[in-house]
């Protein structure tokens, strides 16, 4: 798995491409840690090379949601195949965690915030 | 085609089991979306076993088999590791986790609800997990 990373405008962009398994899962969390270090406000997850996630990702994503909250940071996840959406379904962290169709449709929503 | 799989014991062979899941199974028609999830069913239960019972030791092994039976797929995960019962343990709370920031225990609450029976048996010097997914299987 590769993650990048780059700034566009006020947003942080996170890209992952390969599965997200235990075995990758820590560099997801190094970047969400720099992210929150760099104090960014706007974190965008670009899911569209994805390709699986497991509980490992799933822990990752869910244990950021309390810092996120306190540093008022706000982050979307979007191009989320069905097959990994299913996965958040599974456990409702759909309904925790945004997730919408693109990235223009993260931008507006993240603008609004 | 190859029903068993063995693996040294670190999480970088994972996706080797998710391979060899997704190669024999294909001789089935499953749908991609369940084919996932009986996939990481199975890489949850091996995932616990490497970390937490085998210390991600690479000199130690772990083997997937699958099998099918007149109901569905079975999975065999076999390994020599320590072993432990937690197929009886509750499922903890989501808003706990994320409360407590926690990053794991939710691997076989996953694998819980996608398969339809987990069991744990300790079979000297092995430790076997096996996996029941009730499924009409058509050949493709």
């Amino acid at each position: 798995m590769v993650i990048n990373t780059l700034n566009e405008d006020l947003f942080f962009i996170i890209e992952i491409d390969g599965d997200l398994d235990a075995s990758s899962s820590i560099q997801l969390d190094t970047t969400l840690t720099k992210a929150l270090s760099s104090n960014e406000k706007k974190i965008i997850v670009d899911c569209s090379r994805l390709n699986y996630i497991s509980s490992a990702g799933l822990g990752v994503f869910m244990s950021y949601l309390q810092d996120f909250e306190a540093n008022n940071t706000q982050m979307v996840l979007f191009n989320v195949s069905d097959k990994v959406k299913n996965v958040f379904k599974v456990l409702g962290l759909d309904n925790l965690i945004k997730i919408v169709t693109d990235k223009k449709e993260a931008k507006g929503l993240l603008a609004q915030c | 085609m190859l029903d068993k799989i063995k693996i040294p014991c670190t999480t970088e062979n994972l996706k080797e089991v998710r391979k060899f899941i997704n190669d024999n199974l294909s001789k089935y028609s499953i749908h991609e979306n369940e084919l996932n999830m009986i996939t990481l069913a199975v890489d949850e239960i091996c995932a616990n076993r490497i970390i937490h019972s085998n210390k991600s030791n690479r000199d130690n092994q772990l083997e997937v088999e699958i099998l099918n039976n007149n109901e569905g797929l079975v999975f065999k995960i076999k390994d020599k590791g320590e072993y432990y019962d937690n197929t009886s343990q509750v499922d903890p709370e989501i808003l706990n986790l994320i409360k407590d920031k926690r990053k794991g225990g939710i691997g076989l609450m996953l694998a819980r609800k996608i398969m339809d029976s987990i069991e744990v048996k300790k079979e000297d010097p092995y430790t076997t997990y096996t996996l029941i997914k009730k499924l009409k299987l058509a050949q493709v």
